[in-house]
């Protein structure tokens, strides 16, 4: 296995989807399920055909999204894939049943050998909690309480637990138990809510910043504040904090004509679209539409406000863009851009601050009994429902 | 005393609108008994028609452009807060709501708020009570108990001779001045990560 790529990284470049089928708005040709999910396909084995370090796949129960199952998609990609590490955008932890994330994301780590990890999310969409039997209202409590029972599952071989969520356990053992005995790395994802940077910082995990649909002073915010956090629990200092962050860029050679060619996707897309102009958009949140120089220049930013981080991941293939030109993008991506972020991101970075995790690095370190080790907290972040 | 910060929003569409100008004559009203009190005030009127776009891109992007976020950030940090809208098809206008719709449904919490409504008639002058007062009150906002409703009667000949306009905006006035006199709203400092009280590091759940 080429250890280049997923094992050395100081930072890890990639790219996320979420699986939205969403009609081309210049040819009206809309995907359907079936093809979309091969086309999501091409495009991660071909990030990795690119150099990119990750892939992520949304979770979504929801019509126009199609990918209700990360973890089957990833799974099959770690046979289809060598080296990149295969993540989720998000993994939603307030309607899937934790017994059921520990086993399932412990057997695509075994299957994977240890190319993945995974971010959490609460998920937005009212219905959904409803439908699996959740209230939205308690999506935080749910988030917390939920992530304490898939940490103990991955941490203790018998288990003994009693919630508020979901029927008690005595005497259960999450199985596979995880490759080498070390858990898999949990990002918490989050737009808005202080209350999951406060969790990600408790436990010294990873923060993934959204980052992409608001202005950057927000997220500069937040990740200052995890950062403060996750210093004030003791896993390290402040700048030793493992922070990611989403991005979205559409990149020609010629700037103009990348924006002549995203205009109607922007203009139609979900989220934004039919809302604020593209010069708007792209002037107060992280959208880069334009050439693979302009997208370095604003990422290299990205560290003026969060410092250094670990994780850089893209959404590059939403708002109805044809595979072709998707694929054109990660040509960009991974030949102009990622190489001259690899470089640039390098410089001046202290070398305590720690590389992107991964399985290795965390196996070393548990080996290591490194008491700063991301996990090894002990007690449980939590909630008193009242 | 600190300068108190005096708010003023109107919805009117259009310029001059008599909408803007009820605003103004609400806010004289306010600023001087505010000053007779030897109490100096800083008003701020907006017109919510100059950030329309940017209330609608709010809807639907979650966030607030900075020309809104500026707005947003002195209505919700004033000590009292004059709000005046037309009434269009019974009751605010759209754009008056919309603006409410994008604010934090917490950052109104005890405002102290002067409301107004104009329109062609005075038929329309229930939708004060009936609309716009249970939207503050939704809001946990204190709404003084008199409301200033102007018809365009009230502007000229036509108007109520017992309790003129120029009368119910004293009235109205003198009831937000004390409550405008004893805010903190604009000097306390908010915790943008305050949690709620049942967030805690302890452990449990097992």
């Amino acid at each position: 296995m080429d250890s280049i790529f997923c094992w050395k990284a100081i930072m890890q470049f990639g790219i996320f989807s979420v699986g939205d089928i969403t009609t081309d708005p210049t040819t009206g040709h809309t995907p359907t399920d079936a093809s979309r999910l091969q086309d999501i396909l091409t495009i991660a084995q071909h990030a990795e055909a690119v150099g990119l370090d990750v892939f992520a796949m949304g979770e979504h129960h929801n019509p126009p999204f199609f990918p209700s199952s990360p973890v089957a998609i990833n799974s099959y990609l770690a046979a289809k894939t060598e080296r990149i590490i295969l993540s989720t955008a998000t993994t939603l932890i307030t309607t899937n049943d934790p017994v059921r994330i520990a086993e399932e994301y412990a057997m695509l780590q075994h299957l994977s050998g240890g190319r993945m990890d995974l971010t959490l999310g609460r998920g937005n969409t009212g219905p959904v909690y409803p439908w699996f039997g959740e209230d939205i209202r308690q999506g935080i409590p749910l988030a917390l309480e939920k992530y304490a029972l898939l940490r103990k599952l991955w941490r203790e071989d018998v288990v003994d637990w009693e919630g508020q969520f979901r029927t008690p356990l005595q005497g259960f053992t999450s199985t596979p138990r995880p490759l080498d005995g070390v858990p898999p790395f949990v990002w918490h994802g989050s737009i808005r809510s202080p209350e999951i940077a406060e969790q990600a910082a408790y436990y010294g995990d990873g923060f993934f910043s959204n980052h992409i649909f608001w202005p950057a002073s927000h997220t500069q915010k937040m990740v200052a504040f995890y950062r403060q956090r996750f210093e004030h629990y003791g896993h390290g200092r402040a700048d030793q904090a493992i922070v990611g962050l989403g991005g979205q860029a559409f990149m020609r050679k010629n700037s103009q004509d990348a924006i002549r060619e995203f205009r109607p996707y922007f203009d139609n897309a979900p989220v934004y679209g039919h809302g604020p102009s593209m010069e708007d958009f792209t002037s107060q949140t992280p959208l880069t539409v334009g050439s693979p120089q302009q997208v370095i220049d604003n990422t290299l930013g990205y560290r003026d406000y969060v410092g250094d981080y670990q994780r850089q991941l893209w959404l590059m293939d939403h708002a109805g863009l044809p595979l072709k030109t998707v694929l054109e993008q990660l040509d960009l991506l991974g030949g102009e851009v990622v190489p001259v972020l690899r470089r640039e991101f390098a410089k001046n970075r202290p070398a305590d601050v720690p590389e992107a995790p991964t399985h290795q690095a965390l196996k070393a370190a548990t080996e290591r009994q490194d008491p700063a080790v991301p996990g090894a907290q002990g007690a449980t972040y939590s909630v008193e429902v009242k | 005393m600190t300068i108190r910060q005096l708010a003023v929003i109107s919805a009117g569409l259009s310029q001059p609108s008599s909408t803007r100008m009820l605003g103004d004559r609400l806010a004289a009203a306010t600023v001087a008994r505010l000053e007779e009190k030897g109490v100096e005030v800083e008003v701020r009127t907006v017109e919510l028609r100059d950030v329309a776009q940017d209330i609608m891109n709010n809807m639907l992007t979650g966030f607030a452009s900075p020309k809104l976020e500026a707005v947003i950030d002195a209505v919700t940090n004033a000590d009292g807060l004059i709000a005046v809208t037309p009434i269009f098809t019974t009751s605010y206008s759209g754009l008056f709501k919309s603006f409410f719709d994008v604010v934090d449904n917490r950052a109104l919490t005890d405002m102290p708020v002067l409301i107004g409504a104009t329109a062609g008639t005075a038929r329309h002058s229930l939708a004060l009570d009936y609309a716009i007062r249970p939207m503050f009150t939704y809001l946990h906002a204190v709404v003084v108990p008199t409301s200033v409703f102007a018809a365009s009667e009230d502007w000229g000949s036509g108007a109520d001779t017992i309790k003129t306009l120029p009368d119910r905006i004293d009235r109205a006035a003198s009831e937000l001045v004390p409550l405008v006199i004893a805010s903190e709203r604009s000097t306390t400092v908010r915790d943008p990560f305050g949690f709620d009280a049942a967030l805690s590091a302890v452990g449990g759940g097992s």
